[in-house]
């Protein structure tokens, strides 16, 4: 390592860093932050809902809780912990020493923790946005306070991070892999990240497009959803849904593809119908987007629409219920073990299989009539959220703990944490389809008593709890793990991110990898020595140097919008200068990187 | 009868849970055709499904016990890569189940879209408002708000429309759900065969006072709904100019502070205002979800916000009113009657 590199200090080499690993692992510590913010949010809704007509707080407090609770966990909690994982694992599975564009991977960070912060700072300055995180206009456009202003503009600005980083992984995934990493070769976990960052690409511009048609409404007097004078309040819902639809699969395809590795490696075989279940996240990708209004079942878009809507969503079944049957017949014939990281992959199926079978429910477009707007809905999204992408995020939090940190968590408390957890998530949500069909809407700041419903609600607060203690257990498991030091190789793993020694060096592979076969690591413990055969003689590696740039760039962004919100232009032009200038610098610099030597990787791989 | 078929099969099902929940609330214990209708969808795609996680939950149960890692194990599995004819298999089997949920499915959403009108239908315009609703009869040139009068076996139209924000009409007994969207007309149509009070409610978000934005829909012998419409567009004179004496000073305390927005007998109100109150004394509930009785009325009338948040912006609180000037009002709105006490 260069003498240049050494000197800088950690704090400084964390904020400039554009290495894909230490972005990842901001990723998920921000990520768990606001994991940990959004499920106070949600206990604090269960405690409110745990009698009828209880006071713990306000009706106007419950709306903002239930807004922040969803936009959290969705765009500030799932998206980046799974990005998260992208960052850390896909470059190492396909054999890369880094993504495509890592100046644009640490962008993509800040842009989401700048966006994530604006939209928190909402709380303190005149209350957090109340209109539910899917905003329906006119109640967003006309009838709500400077939350949404919040709301629109932090969501803008961590979804140009989204975006970007939706972008990197695609490019990433089609030039970086290593020689002999077909497409076909490629482990699940990259195929889902792929098609999950296609879907990105196509699905965010639908809501950038709707956020600022609701911001210049707001903000600059624009009339696209003011009804009085011709406006149409409905393109706010196929905009927000033509994105929010892909969005579920933009969580669950990367959960997937956790869940492929994870019940592979610990059954001890190679997935079952591997090209199957590469063709089913297509199809599920693409039908993805066929299927956003059922949605909007009850808007009043005619019954040839709905109809159409309700077949194309059922035909999602098909591929899913593929990807379900080849999981059971991957660990069919296997050796099935049963870590922390596999028993919440094994329990991911029937839980999804849950969420799934209401999901078809609720495709009936008749009978959505009655679920729609309803704690069937609620128990049905957090059957497929909590049961698929939560599962899947706690799996391979798991399973890539040691390649990440260095360390194993402790598997005792991790079992804990597990049956607690699951526990509680099903005390919590499977009363919940009852609750709604009994005739109780969701997003309900309170309830009447002596509807029948009183001892459900209750029922399912108890679960909330349950839950919290397990996710406190999370925690605690964490810290005390830390000595628990792993090695490079602790689960016996079949992919290329476990040929490389721990803690990860920087450069990832000392010489890129030749892959053979599927499961390239397995491929040579069986038919090689055991290594990974090196595609080249080793070398200097060229290295990209880190930039504080990125934070600048969202640093501007982040003021510009307290300019726009308070309609303080100064500030808003002062805003827009950081960025512009920050990406001006950029532009004009030149930045050639730097090497590392030979001599220091061989000393670093031992070798020599 | 011709849903028998698919009716019998899969009523065990939800025969369990007949019981749960408030009678004419629940969505399981369906009063009316279309809710029924839905009702036996609802049923046959959760038969559909049972089947579906009985065998995944089969497969599922038996890998995890015949599959598990044994102590002292370390055989490598065969590495089998996967089979085609297995493959087809789940793919076929819930094409064919999923057919058999789509084409009644869509035969129903027909159904429930065909909102002809003939002689005998009543129409019912509803106009959703945070946080109350608003029903215009426009046949019967008559209007009223929060407790919704229908015929018992007619059919009934609704044409749906929202003033403010969206709002969405749910009638769990009898319909599934329309949304009210401002700037367009949504239709939909119910039937109650059997008489009684079916609860309403809003189930879009819709601000502060969304969770208490509920209504009654009160099915009335035909006969009922003719004295019913009658009493409601020629009111008694009683209602306007009442005789007794407390009534009488009830009413001038309503002209000073209440008519301007809330009409009785087609008297004050006006398109921003409020409920209309002529038949306020039958009630089912103050404010569609407070017991009907005067101490409630009171608390409503003096501070409307601290009973349903988010109210207040349409009805300021009435604190003013003296002690003998509420009790008259509250005579006063207690009279309001249109139907003959029994």
């Amino acid at each position: 390592m260069s003498n240049a590199q050494a000197q800088k200090s950690v704090l400084w080499d964390w904020l400039t860093t554009v290495d894909h690993k230490k972005i990842g692992i901001m990723y998920l510590v921000a990520g768990g932050f606001f994991f940990a913010l959004g499920g106070l949010e949600a206990i604090l809704m269960r405690i409110q809902l745990m009698f009828p007509n209880f006071d713990f707080v306000t009706a106007q407090t419950f709306n903002e809780l239930l807004t922040m609770h969803g936009t959290t966990m969705i765009f500030l909690a799932a998206m980046p912990l799974l990005f998260g994982f992208m960052n850390y694992i896909v470059p190492l599975q396909i054999g890369a020493r880094d993504v495509a564009f890592p100046f644009l991977n640490s962008l993509g960070f800040w842009l989401f923790l700048f966006g994530g912060v604006l939209l928190n700072l909402s709380w303190f300055l005149g209350g957090a946005p109340d209109a539910g995180w899917t905003a329906y206009v006119p109640l967003s456009s006309e009838y709500s306070g400077t939350g949404i202003d919040y709301y629109v503009l932090g969501l803008q600005i961590s979804g140009l991070g989204t975006l970007i980083a939706g972008i990197n992984f695609l490019v990433t995934i089609i030039n970086m892999r290593a020689p002999g990493m077909s497409m076909m070769r490629m482990p699940l976990f990259t195929w889902s990240s792929f098609v999950a960052s296609a879907l990105i690409l196509f699905a965010f511009p639908a809501l950038t497009v709707g956020l600022l048609l609701l911001m210049l409404e707001r903000l600059f007097g624009a009339t696209y959803f003011a009804v009085d004078v011709g406006g149409n309040v409905v393109i706010w819902q196929h905009l927000f849904w033509i994105f929010g639809h892909p969005e579920v699969y933009i969580l669950i395809l990367p959960a997937f593809g956790i869940f492929s590795e994870v019940l592979s490696t610990f059954s001890k075989k190679r997935l079952f119908g591997y090209s199957a279940m590469v063709f089913a996240t297509l199809i599920i990708g693409f039908l993805g987007f066929m299927v956003w209004a059922h949605h909007m079942f009850t808007v009043g878009i005619g019954p040839v629409a709905n109809a159409i809507f309700a077949v194309a969503t059922m035909a999602i079944a098909v591929p899913t219920g593929i990807k379900i049957f080849n999981w059971l017949f991957t660990m069919w014939g296997g050796r099935i073990q049963f870590t922390t990281a596999n028993l919440f992959a094994i329990a991911f199926i029937p839980s999804f299989v849950m969420g799934g079978v209401t999901g078809i429910m609720l495709a009936t477009s008749a009978a959505n009539y009655q679920f729609h707007d309803t704690y069937f809905v609620v128990a049905h999204f957090h059957y497929v959220i909590i049961g698929g992408v939560v599962f899947g995020l706690f799996s391979g939090a798991f399973y890539w703990w040691p390649r990440m940190f260095g360390y194993k968590l402790n598997e005792t408390l991790g079992k804990w944490f597990f049956w607690l957890f699951l526990f509680g998530f099903h005390l919590t949500f499977f009363v919940q389809h009852f609750i709604g069909l009994m005739g109780m809407p969701r997003r309900v700041a309170s309830y009447l008593p002596g509807q029948g419903i009183d001892e459900l609600n209750f029922v399912s607060t108890m679960g909330a709890f349950l839950m919290s203690v397990a996710f406190i257990l999370l925690v605690v498991n964490v810290i005390v793990s830390v000595k628990n030091k792993s090695e490079a190789d602790p689960w016996d793993g079949r992919t290329l991110e476990w040929a490389i020694p721990t803690p990860t060096p920087e450069y990832n592979f000392a010489q890129t990898p030749l892959v053979r076969e599927l499961d390239a690591l397995w491929y040579e413990k069986t038919h090689g020595n055991g290594k990974i055969k090196a595609a080249e003689p080793l070398d200097d590696i060229h290295m990209p140097n880190g930039s504080i740039l990125p934070i600048f760039m969202s640093l501007g962004l982040f003021l510009a919008s307290f300019g726009l919100i308070y309609q303080v232009h100064p500030v808003t032009i002062i805003g827009l200068a950081i960025t512009l200038g920050a990406m001006f610098i950029r532009s004009i610099k030149e930045d050639h990187g730097y090497h590392i030597h030979k001599e220091d990787i061989k000393k670093e791989e031992g070798v020599g | 009868m011709k849903n028998l078929w698919r009716v019998l099969p899969f009523s065990f099902i939800l025969l369990f849970l007949a019981g749960c929940g408030k009678q004419n609330l629940t969505a399981l214990d369906p009063r009316g055709p279309v809710a029924e209708m839905q009702h036996n969808l609802i049923g046959l795609s959760l038969l559909i499904m049972v089947f579906v996680i009985v065998v995944v939950a089969a497969i599922f149960i038996y890998v995890l016990v015949r599959f598990r890692e044994k102590p002292g194990d370390n055989h490598i599995p065969e590495q089998v890569e996967g089979n085609k004819n297995l493959e087809i298999i789940w793919t076929a089997i819930p094409i064919v189940l999923l057919i058999i949920l789509a084409i009644p499915n869509v035969m129903d959403t027909f159904t429930l879209a065909d909102t002809e009108v003939t002689d005998d239908t009543v129409v019912v315009n509803v106009t959703a408002h945070q946080y109350w609703w608003e029903f215009e009869y426009p046949d019967l040139e008559i209007t009223t708000g929060q407790d919704l009068y229908i015929p018992t076996d007619t059919r009934i139209v609704f044409n749906l429309e929202a003033s403010d924000v969206i709002h969405s009409f749910w009638i769990p007994a009898l319909a599934g759900k329309q949304d009210t969207v401002p700037g367009i007309t949504n239709d939909m149509w119910i039937e109650a065969p059997e008489e009684g009070v079916y609860l309403g409610k809003c189930a879009e978000l819709c601000g502060e006072g969304h969770w208490l934005m509920d209504f009654k829909v009160i099915a009335v012998d035909p006969d009922t709904f003719d004295e019913w419409a009658q009493g409601m567009a020629e009111p008694d004179s009683e209602l306007i100019e009442p005789t007794g004496e407390v009534a009488a000073e009830g009413r001038e305390v309503f002209e000073q502070n209440c008519l301007a927005c809330h009409a009785v007998g087609g008297e004050g109100g006006n398109p921003q205002g409020g409920p209309d109150l002529t038949n306020f004394g039958e009630r089912e509930n103050i404010a569609g979800f407070m017991d009907h009785n005067d101490e409630n009325l009171e608390a409503w009338i003096r501070d409307p916000e601290a009973e349903k948040p988010g109210s207040g912006v349409g009805m300021p609180g009435f604190d003013n009113l003296e002690d003998d000037e509420m009790d008259s009002l509250i005579d006063y709105l207690n009279s309001l009657k249109v139907l003959d006490d029994e």
